[in-house]
């Protein structure tokens, strides 16, 4: 099956055509970036990076979980939440529909329990293609379920964030969750639990003005997209036209708001190595 | 009132903003500026007053009275500096067991270079989760326009208020149209979709109290501010906190 591009793509990829790999064809992609062609087992065995120029492909959340987990240890929460349409809103009902069937998820966002390099993780992976990972009441509710389990058992986070923002359809009640998850996020820090975020294309909006920058380190895909307000807006507010690199995980990383830029293919290793370092016993803690 | 006309009252250019409420309700009020990080925000206007004989930290979004001074005060329009302004206050708050009331009215946080530059989703960020634990009482009001995480950057609370012809939103009306229908004239269509008028949100749970716009305003708003801060003033800080967690767990509606 090949999924459908998402209607509500970000800036600078409305129109780029966006394909995900499928396991059962051998097809070809074009690389946005380079437009060089790219078989599909290729792009698999390279962690959907081009080849050539390291663009990072958008993977679905469970792309993510199986390249970031030890084998079969994630144990997913909270998968039976959907969302409802709140405010009567127009279309989103059939949004929802189309979201799920583009993502084969139920919303926006997989929580659960794994091991990385046997640290047992509280994970949450953000899914691109379910309206472009944006927040309602359920992306608010798992997040805030995943740190508060994450307090009583004592876990660390780690989190993968793509978001085009709150969800518009849910108005309101989305902007909410933004305060929502903060708090947890607060708890959970409060209580002297690891955080880690890592940022990827794109995150922006809501996610971003919150649980997204509020990692205690806050890694980023190279060329991720990474903004409050999304360039065309600001385009439209400011009347010009904006650099390349602009928002760009180099970017931030260059104006001292991530700690990291951390290619896909390395982040397993690189997370496991922060997770073991913050260990019980790692630090000074017997004090 | 329709929507779209509380949208156009809380636009309105003749409307009270931030400043009036800091004048009319507490007295020697001092204002204090800057982040002490990058330089000060004239977007946001913050300090320290009396409530009657009580005192209070005190920080509103203000979008200026003449065309020059809108202009200076990026009409509301907070950077991040502002919001890092605004929460530098809430902790000296916090240390001196004073109160924080805030006064919101922002079409939104800037979208702009240096606002990107300097983090302007981190700012909000930071806004929201220390808000969330501040040990002190905080009561945000909104008094005008609360255009989405850059209202809500002020508007973490034990209480949040609404004057009647206030609106509080996700999204612009006009954004929110040119999304849904690509059509930006839609505005009357999409206010209403919304439920962005303080009626809608006080349906929905997010709001406390409405505050009528009559004659009465700022002494009524100064009365409901003694009532419920001498309330909070038993509250255990604690508990406050868990409290103001609560208050904003329970917001959100999906099947399980």
């Amino acid at each position: 099956m090949i999924f459908k591009k998402p209607s509500n793509a970000l800036e600078g990829h409305t129109r780029i055509e966006i394909k995900t790999i499928s396991e059962e064809m051998e097809v070809s992609f074009s690389c946005p970036k380079c437009k060089k062609r790219i078989g599909g087992n290729e792009l698999r065995e390279n962690m959907h990076i081009c080849p050539y120029c390291r663009y990072h492909f958008r993977i679905h959340a469970r792309q993510r979980i199986d390249m970031i987990c030890d084998e079969n240890t994630f144990t997913e929460t909270d998968k039976t939440l959907v969302s409802k349409n709140i405010l009567h809103f127009p279309e989103y009902d059939n949004k929802l529909k189309t979201a799920m069937l583009e993502s084969a998820e139920k919303d926006g966002v997989v929580c659960g329990i794994c091991e990385i390099d046997k640290n047992k993780t509280a994970l949450f992976v953000m899914e691109p293609f379910f309206m472009m990972g944006s927040m309602g009441s359920v992306v608010g509710e798992k997040i805030t379920r995943l740190f508060e389990m994450a307090v009583s058992e004592h876990l660390p986070v780690v989190g993968f964030t793509v978001s085009g923002g709150a969800r518009m359809q849910e108005g309101i009640i989305s902007l909410m969750q933004m305060a929502k998850t903060s708090g947890a996020v607060k708890r959970h820090s409060d209580a002297g639990n690891l955080y880690v975020c890592v940022l990827t294309d794109p995150t922006t909006g809501g996610v971003t003005a919150s649980f997204a920058m509020e990692g205690d380190i806050i890694l980023a895909e190279p060329g991720a997209l990474i903004g409050f307000a999304g360039p065309r807006v600001i385009e439209q507010t400011i009347h010009k036209k904006l650099p390349e690199e602009f928002q760009k995980a180099e970017f931030l990383l260059k104006k001292g708001f991530v700690d990291d830029i951390v290619d896909r293919r390395r982040q397993k290793g690189y997370i496991a190595k922060i997770l073991n370092m913050h260990n019980r016993g790692a630090g000074y803690d017997c004090l | 009132m329709t929507a779209y006309e509380k949208v156009a009252a809380a636009r309105a250019k003749d409307r009270f903003t931030s400043v009036d409420f800091i004048h009319l309700i507490f007295s020697d009020f001092t204002e204090m500026h800057g982040d002490r990080r990058f330089g000060d925000d004239p977007a946001v206007v913050s300090g320290i007053a009396r409530l009657d004989t009580l005192c209070v930290t005190v920080i509103g979004i203000e979008k200026g009275k003449t065309v020059k001074e809108k202009a200076e005060r990026n009409f509301g329009s907070v950077h991040p500096e502002g919001y890092r302004k605004a929460l530098r206050q809430m902790k000296l708050a916090e240390k001196f067991k004073r109160p924080v009331i805030c006064f919101v009215d922002t079409s939104g946080a800037y979208c702009g270079i240096g606002a990107e530059e300097r983090g302007q989703g981190q700012a909000i960020a930071e806004n929201l989760m220390e808000m969330m634990t501040l040990k002190i009482p905080v009561i945000s009001i909104l008094i005008g326009e609360g255009g989405s995480g850059g209202a809500l950057a002020l508007a973490v609370a034990d209480e949040v208020w609404m004057l009647e012809n206030a609106i509080y939103s996700v999204i612009s009306p006009e954004g929110c149209a040119s999304i849904l229908w690509k059509d930006s004239n839609k505005v009357k269509e999409a206010s209403a979709c919304l439920k962005m008028t303080a009626e809608d949100l006080y349906a929905l749970g997010v709001i406390e109290k409405i505050i009528p716009e009559n004659k009465d305003l700022f002494a009524n708003i100064k009365k409901e501010l003694m009532v419920v801060l001498a309330k909070y003033k038993a509250c255990c800080t604690e508990e406050l906190a868990q409290k103001r967690y609560m208050r904003f767990r329970r917001i959100g509606d999906f099947y399980d």
